[in-house]
């Protein structure tokens, strides 16, 4: 923001009165001026109108549309509150969106703790090729696709013939029916999940770390604290304003989970893993209900905004900023 | 701490002098558990690849196979068979390559003008921009739907290309880009009588590559693995994208031939693999660019 200042008061010094309209006086900065406009305007065009035809529009609609009846075919009536009514007291939409909160809290608590331990773990001293070898370990799961991995996890996870179960046979512990019962399917949701995005947590946590100088570890060292102590009376609290941005970016990320459950068990058994989002795709694509869909997407993105202004609240009394 | 008192007593440095007498254990525990999250992060994608070198007949049997030992490549000749492969990389390879350009010409406009153009409305505008981060895909979905299915775009290509090509985020990183650009080179362009368009063309659009580099990239690793859209937007299997034909092929399949699946899978992998050798540095700083520092 700051370096833009000084290049704003370039032109002012050299054509004080040129309105826009320009006199012709006002010579090459006055015209200057307004090419720069028109430059600008014709550079915005394709973004600002793709924008507004593809989200802005579209977020207008939604909400429009949450409060009619509409299957496509027939024309649309206007229901007024009937398609909220009907989504909060829909079964199926219920438990949807209580999975969805289970799984967000467990989600990223297990994503959190684990990408901050490791984070710490990596940045301490440490062979500077297997710091690299680490991060770029870690970093790996985000470039494949969730459909992808969710495939091959499918298979890993099978009761007969999955690796997972072959591994815990040797352990003498006997064949858990992770995908046919619905505390095991929700458990591979929640760790096919986090073993691909807790990569993206680490790198934010990485990143904050070092940004934490080193004269800060020195001093507590001075005053005595060193080992996990030196962790809970340093490193957490400088490190709260990367918490807040990672807990904020893993929660948005996590309440969208579609692809891993919509591969991995089509959200059953039962309802057990079905999602909101998911709950949005079959009432609007396989149900034909997009009033419907249209509420739960209301709905979903309240929860969203909530959620994100409830914790940029909390962080003005918990996050330390330097 | 020992150290210190230890330096005292002793004349020669104490760090070299304890490494010499006992190995760091704290470095090794470390290393021991970062290893074991290492093998549990790659393990499962060392086992998705030597399963697909093994016949399919033996795909399943235990114990499983970590390293492409004996490789046998007839999963391979039959994920040919079973799915029409090179079309799915053709349409994946079309629709994620015209929005990545599409994105890195439309971004790199648009940042330039919000970062070196002044004109009214210049800071409500980005606010804008950067709010429609925030609204998920999913939620606009269903108007987007209508309106391509308005356009008469539904069930093509170009239902996934051109709601994807406008980018905030893109937008929002190339003008932090130019606004890192020495500002005296648009005043020493000016001095010399260029125009604006001028100004960019010759002076900024060069220097603009790296930054547009890596909007790329970013464009690229999404859409190339995007399931979600694709899903709703394309019907009829010749329109269909690589992550849509693997799993429509897992549910056509079942168990009988994993090593089939699994090689469609490592073939979908391998340019994400080329972005993650090459791209690994500029992929990292632009997925966590909106970190702020």
């Amino acid at each position: 923001m700051s370096t833009t200042t000084p290049r704003r008061e370039r032109p002012k010094q050299a054509a004080k009165p040129a309105p826009p309209g320009g006199a012709p006086a006002a010579s090459q900065t006055a015209s200057g001026r307004h090419s720069q406009r028109w430059l600008a305007w014709i550079f915005l065009a394709p973004t600002i109108l793709g924008m507004g035809l593809f989200t802005l529009v579209p977020i207008a609609a939604s909400v429009v549309l949450a409060f009619f009846r509409w299957d496509i075919i027939s024309a649309p009536t206007f229901v007024g509150f009937d398609n909220f009514a009907e989504v909060v007291q829909d079964p199926t939409v219920r438990v949807s969106f209580l999975n969805t909160i289970v799984f967000v809290i467990v989600a990223v608590a297990f994503q959190l703790g684990l990408a901050l331990a490791l984070a710490v773990m990596v940045q301490e001293k440490m062979p500077s090729w297997l710091r690299t070898f680490f991060r770029s370990a870690f970093f790996f799961p985000l470039i494949l696709s969730a459909a992808s991995v969710s495939i091959f996890m499918r298979y890993l996870f099978n009761e007969q013939f999955g690796v997972v179960n072959w591994f815990l046979s040797l352990a003498g512990i006997p064949a858990v029916p992770w995908l046919t019962t619905p505390g095991g399917s929700a458990a591979v949701v929640i760790l096919v999940y986090v073993w691909q995005n807790f990569g993206f947590s680490f790198l934010l946590f990485i990143g904050g770390l070092a940004s934490i100088p080193v004269e800060t570890y020195e001093a507590a060292a001075l005053d005595g604290a060193t080992g996990w102590r030196k962790h809970v009376y340093v490193t957490l609290p400088l490190l709260s304003p990367t918490t807040l941005l990672a807990s904020v970016m893993a929660i948005i990320s996590a309440l969208q989970v579609f692809d891993q459950p919509y591969v991995l068990t089509r959200g059953g058994p039962g309802d057990s893993t079905r999602t909101a989002v998911m709950v949005i795709f079959e009432s609007a694509f396989q149900r034909l209900e997009f009033g419907e869909a249209s509420a739960i997407g209301v709905i979903l993105t309240l929860i969203i905004m909530a959620i994100t202004a409830a914790q940029f609240r909390l962080s003005k009394r918990f996050v330390f900023y330097q | 701490m020992t150290t210190t008192t230890e330096r005292v007593s002793t004349r020669t440095p104490a760090v070299p002098a304890r490494s010499r007498r006992k190995p760091n254990w704290n470095l090794v525990l470390r290393i021991v558990l970062l290893m074991i999250a290492a093998v549990l992060t790659l393990g499962p994608v060392m086992w998705t690849l030597s399963t697909s070198l093994r016949s399919p007949s033996e795909s399943f049997k235990l114990p499983p196979s970590f390293f492409p030992w004996n490789p046998d490549f007839t999963s391979y000749a039959q994920v040919f068979q079973q799915l029409d492969i090179v079309l799915l990389v053709l349409n994946s390879a079309l629709v994620t390559g015209l929005i990545a350009v599409g994105q890195m010409v439309t971004a790199a406009m648009a940042g330039y003008a919000f970062a070196n153009l002044k004109f009214r409305g210049r800071g409500a505008l980005f606010s804008i921009v950067l709010a429609t981060m925030m609204v998920p895909v999913q939620v606009t979905i269903v108007p987007v739907f209508m309106l391509i299915r308005g356009m008469g775009l539904s069930d093509t290509l170009l239902a996934l290309i051109l709601p994807a090509i406008p980018t905030a985020f893109g937008t929002f990183l190339m003008r932090q880009y130019f606004m890192g650009l020495p500002t005296d080179l648009a005043e020493a362009a000016s001095i010399d009588g260029a125009s604006p368009w001028r100004t960019f063309r010759s002076v900024y659009a060069p220097l603009a590559i790296p930054g547009m580099a890596i909007v790329g990239i970013l464009a690229f690793n999404f859409h190339w693995n995007e399931f979600f859209r694709p899903l709703i937007m394309t019907i009829s299997e010749q329109n269909f994208t690589l992550p849509l034909g693997l799993v429509s092929l897992q549910g056509n399949l079942g168990t009988g031939s994993i090593s089939v699946v699994l090689a469609g899978v490592v073939l979908s992998m391998i340019p994400a693999l080329v972005v993650f050798i090459f791209g690994q540095r500029a992929l990292q700083d632009g997925l966590t660019a909106g970190s702020g520092k």
